[in-house]
């Protein structure tokens, strides 16, 4: 198990050699990357800021629910911060298992507790201006903060 | 009591700062805080009330009590302000 917050390019085929073992018949890798055009906009380039503290603390529950719930120990997770081009990652999750099936569950999992509990936030800047912005797909995220924060008190 | 304050992404930018010491009462709740907090710097405006609040690094209620040395994070929602 390995996470972090970083701000550099992330090194993809780096986290899949480091959680592959020889008991791994699957490695499954999620990438989210900065794309050209949001909500009918066009996107210059992309700004991450976390309160690394916390992500990173966030980020080892994760590790440690992915383990409870799939028997998975080889997962990794690295959020980048900063300025991010278009198509380049800001976040990558790698998952080994012996099987497909726990290694798909899994990254799957993983990629949609990091946005719900994770405290990392999006900017998008176009040509006339800019707008922090959160996970368009998760339009539930603070409604499943507050459960979650819930849950575990 | 003094309590330190985190903020981070558009709440960060409203105030150009991405920390304050903010004085409150003993035993004084979240709900507490974020009043002082919208009172000194109004520029926050109501969006705080829909943030969520990390007290030690895990997400609180509003009406969680805080203490002496806490540490206070505003995490603001995920669609933050418009800052054209």
């Amino acid at each position: 198990v390995s996470f972090g917050i970083v701000d550099r390019p992330i090194d993809v085929r780096a986290l899949e050699a480091e959680v592959l073992s020889e008991y791994d018949g699957a490695v499954c890798t999620f990438q989210g990357v900065a794309r050209r055009f949001s909500r009918g906009r066009e996107v210059v380039h992309l700004e991450y800021e976390a309160y690394p503290e916390m992500a990173e603390r966030k980020m080892a529950e994760i590790a440690d629910e992915v383990r409870a719930r799939f028997g998975i120990e080889r997962v990794a997770i690295r959020h980048r911060i900063g300025v991010l081009e278009i198509g380049e990652a800001s976040v990558a999750i790698a998952v080994a298992s012996p099987h497909r099936r726990e290694a798909f569950a899994a990254c799957r999992y993983a990629i949609d507790r990091l946005k719900q509990t994770v405290p990392i936030w999006k900017k998008e800047v176009w040509s006339d201006g800019e707008q922090w912005v959160g996970w368009e797909d998760e339009p539930s995220s603070i409604e499943s903060r507050v459960a979650s924060s819930d849950g575990e008190a | 009591m003094m309590v330190k304050t985190r903020l981070f992404a558009s709440f960060r930018e409203a105030i150009e700062s991405g920390s304050v010491t903010l004085e409150v009462g003993p035993g004084a709740s979240v709900r507490e805080l974020l009043a002082v907090l919208r009172r000194d710097y109004p520029r926050l405006g109501p969006t705080i009330e829909s943030a969520m609040v990390a007290v030690n690094l895990e997400y609180v209620g509003p009406d969680f009590q805080l203490g002496e040395g806490d540490e206070v994070a505003l995490i603001p929602p995920v669609s933050g302000g418009v800052l054209e």
